[in-house]
C-alpha cells in the first residue's frame, strides 16, 4: 500500500545497482588502482619523510607515523564523497542511468541507497590498497591496523550520504566545486590530519571535534594504527555511526524530492 | 520457425484474470501539473489487450508526462490511473515488473557492450542469470546486433543503440511495450527497421503505447490513437476513421487567389488557406478538381489522399509549436 514518503523502499535490488557500479570499475581497474597506490608513496616520501626531518615527533611519534593514518582517512572521504558527487551527478544528469533503472522495477530508494553502498565501498578499496602499502612500509601497527578495512566502509558510508545530499540539491555539475572547496578541503588540513588539533584556537577545536566528520574518522584510524586509545575513541566511533544512519535517510529523500517529480 | 517470429512478449493474460475487455491501461480525468503549469489536463483513455495505440502531438503537448505516469515514475496530481487494472501510484512495483520501457533519451551504459547493458538490466528485473544469457541472445537476433554482441556502446550507430534501447525493453517478457518517441533523431533506413521490429511485435499480438510527432509513423502502426495538444486529447480513434472524419478522404489543392475562394464558395465546400494554397476536403476529388477547372481557371491543382497530417494539422493550427 502507499507508503510514508520518509521511509525508504529498500530491498536486495539495491544490490543490483551496486553491482552494476561495481562491473564499471573493474572494466578500468588499471586507471582505477593507480591513485591508491601511487598517492600514499609519494605523500609518505615528500611530508611523511621528507618534512617529517624538520618536525621530528608529535607526541612521541615519527611524523611519518603520525600522517599516515590521516591519509588512510582522507583516502576514505575522498573516494566516497568524489564518487558520490561527481560521478553520482553523470550517472543522474548527463547519462540517464537513474531513468533507465527505475524504469525497472527497482525504486529510487534503492537505486540511491546502491550508490551510496558503491561509494563506501570505494572507501573501501581505495583504503585497502593504501593500507597495503603503508605496512609495506612499516609505518603502522599490526593486526590492530586491520580493523580499518571494515571500519573504512561505516566511514566511507558516511561520506557517501554527505555528498549525496549536495547532488540532490546542486543545480548543477559546476556547483558541486562548493562543497569541495570550501567543505571537503579545509576539513582536509584542519582536523587533526597534518598537526595535532592542540595547535588550533581553543574554538577552532571544539568546532573540529563536534561537527567535522574527519575529525573522527582521524581519531580512529590513528587509534588503530598507534595503538593508542583514549575515551575519545568511542565518542568518535559512535558520532559516525549515528551520524551514518541521519544522511542515509537524509540523502535519499533529498534525492526523491529532486527527482520524483 | 522463424527467428523473428518467437514470442518476445507475453501474450497469455489469462493468468493475471485479464480479458479482451479489460484494459491494460485505464486513465480516467488523469491530470498532472507542476506548479501551476497544467502538463496534462484531465484526459481519459483506454487501452486494450494486443493494441497498438498511439499518442500524438506537437512538443509540450503532454505525451511524454503521460508516458512517465504510465510508467509509474511520475505521481498524477489527480484523476485516476489503472495499468493492469491496478493503480499506478500504489502497485509500482507490479506494475513495473510486467512493463517494457523505451525512453525519449538513449540511456544506455557506455562502458558496457550490448551483452553486458542487457545483462546488467536482467538483473534490475531480478532474473537469473542463465535464463537472462538465453533472452538476450534471442533479443539481439531480434534487433539485429548478433554481430555487435561484445562491441561497445560508443561504437553504434544511432539506429543500433535505438534497437539495442528496443531489446532491452523487451528483457522481462513484457505485458505492456511504452515507447516514447522510439525513432527520433533517426534516418529513414533506421526508422524503418525500428517499425518492422514493431510490426513484428504487433502481429503477435502485443499490447504497445507509444508516443510520436511523426505522422508517418502513427498512420503505419497504430490500431488507434490520440491526438494531443496543450494537455488535452483533442480526437481519438483509428488513423482511417480520423482521417475520413476530420478532412474527408481526399483533398484538392489549388492556388490562392480571389477567383479560386469565390468558385470554391459557390461550391458550398470545405476548405483552408494556408499561406498561398487552399486545401478542399472532400470524399469526392474527381468532381471538385473538375469543377474548378470548369469554372474558375486555378492554376495547379492536385488531389491526393488526406492523410494524419492533414488532420493533425487541422486540429493543433499551423503555428509553430514551442
Amino acid at each position: 500500500m502507499a507508503q510514508s514518503v520518509y521511509i525508504p523502499r529498500l530491498t536486495r535490488g539495491a544490490l543490483t545497482v551496486w553491482r552494476r557500479n561495481w562491473d564499471v570499475f573493474f572494466k578500468t581497474y588499471q586507471v582505477n588502482f593507480l591513485p591508491p597506490l601511487v598517492e600514499p608513496i609519494l605523500y609518505l616520501l615528500a611530508i611523511g619523510y621528507g618534512l617529517g626531518m624538520f618536525v621530528g615527533e608529535i607526541d612521541g611519534v615519527p611524523y611519518v607515523e603520525f600522517i599516515a593514518p590521516a591519509m588512510v582517512a582522507i583516502s576514505i572521504m575522498n573516494s566516497a564523497f568524489f564518487e558520490c558527487t561527481y560521478s553520482s551527478f553523470v550517472r543522474m544528469y548527463y547519462q540517464k542511468t537513474f531513468d533507465a533503472m527505475i524504469a525497472t522495477p527497482l525504486a529510487l530508494d534503492e537505486v540511491i541507497a546502491g550508490e551510496l553502498l558503491w561509494g563506501a565501498t570505494r572507501s573501501f578499496i581505495y583504503s585497502s590498497v593504501m593500507l597495503v602499502v603503508l605496512i609495506g612500509f612499516g609505518v603502522v601497527d599490526l593486526p590492530l591496523s586491520l580493523i580499518i578495512l571494515p571500519f573504512s566502509f561505516l566511514a566511507g558510508l558516511l561520506f557517501a550520504g554527505i555528498a549525496m545530499c549536495f547532488t540532490a540539491i546542486t543545480p548543477g555539475i559546476d556547483s558541486l566545486n562548493y562543497p569541495s572547496f570550501l567543505f571537503i578541503t579545509p576539513m582536509l588540513l584542519f582536523s587533526g590530519t597534518f598537526f595535532p588539533l592542540d595547535v588550533l584556537p581553543g574554538g577552532l577545536q571544539i568546532f573540529a571535534r563536534g561537527f567535522l566528520p574527519l575529525t573522527q574518522v582521524v581519531t580512529v584510524t590513528r587509534s588503530l594504527t598507534l595503538s593508542t586509545f583514549s575515551p575519545y575513541f568511542l565518542y568518535s566511533i559512535g558520532w559516525i555511526s549515528i551520524l551514518t544512519v541521519l544522511f542515509f535517510f537524509v540523502s535519499i529523500h533529498l534525492m526523491k524530492r529532486r527527482l520524483i517529480v | 520457425m522463424n527467428r523473428n517470429e518467437k514470442v518476445l512478449m507475453r501474450r497469455d493474460h489469462t493468468y493475471t484474470g485479464m480479458d479482451a475487455r479489460t484494459p491494460v491501461i485505464d486513465a480516467q480525468d488523469l491530470r498532472k501539473t507542476f506548479g501551476s503549469f497544467v502538463a496534462v489536463n484531465d484526459i481519459s483513455f483506454s487501452v486494450f489487450p494486443g493494441e497498438v495505440f498511439g499518442f500524438l502531438g506537437p512538443n509540450g503537448a503532454g505525451k511524454t508526462t503521460t508516458m512517465k505516469m504510465i510508467q509509474c515514475v511520475s505521481p498524477k496530481s489527480g484523476g485516476s490511473l489503472k495499468v493492469f487494472g491496478r493503480e499506478a501510484g500504489i502497485y509500482q512495483r507490479s506494475i513495473k515488473k510486467r512493463l517494457g520501457v523505451v525512453p525519449q533519451e538513449t540511456n544506455l551504459d557506455t562502458e558496457f557492450t550490448c551483452f553486458e547493458n542487457l545483462l546488467v538490466y536482467s538483473r534490475y528485473f531480478g532474473i537469473p542469470k542463465q535464463e537472462a544469457t538465453g533472452r538476450i541472445e534471442e533479443l539481439l537476433g531480434f534487433v539485429q546486433l548478433e554481430e555487435k554482441r561484445d562491441v561497445l556502446i560508443e561504437r553504434l550507430s544511432g539506429g543500433m543503440k535505438r534497437r539495442l534501447v528496443l531489446a532491452r525493453a523487451l528483457i522481462n517478457n513484457p505485458d505492456l511495450l511504452v515507447l516514447d518517441e522510439p525513432t527520433i533523431g533517426l534516418d529513414p533506413q533506421a526508422r524503418h527497421l525500428i517499425w518492422e521490429k514493431l510490426k513484428v511485435l504487433q502481429a503477435q499480438g502485443n499490447t504497445i503505447v507509444f508516443t510520436t510527432h511523426y505522422l508517418e509513423e502513427a498512420e503505419r502502426l497504430c490500431n488507434r490513437l490520440v491526438i494531443m495538444d496543450e494537455g488535452k486529447i483533442l480526437v481519438e480513434g483509428s488513423p482511417a476513421g480520423l482521417i475520413s472524419g476530420h478532412v474527408g478522404s481526399d483533398i484538392v489543392e489549388a492556388e490562392h487567389t480571389p477567383e479560386v475562394i469565390a468558385c470554391i464558395e459557390n461550391m458550398g465546400v470545405s476548405y483552408e488557406v494556408f499561406g498561398d494554397m487552399v486545401q478542399i476536403f472532400t470524399d469526392n476529388p474527381r468532381e471538385v478538381a473538375k469543377n474548378l477547372f470548369d469554372t474558375c481557371n486555378p492554376g495547379h491543382v492536385f488531389a491526393r489522399r488526406g492523410s494524419l497530417e492533414d488532420v493533425f494539422l487541422k486540429l493543433t493550427g499551423r503555428a509553430l509549436k514551442d
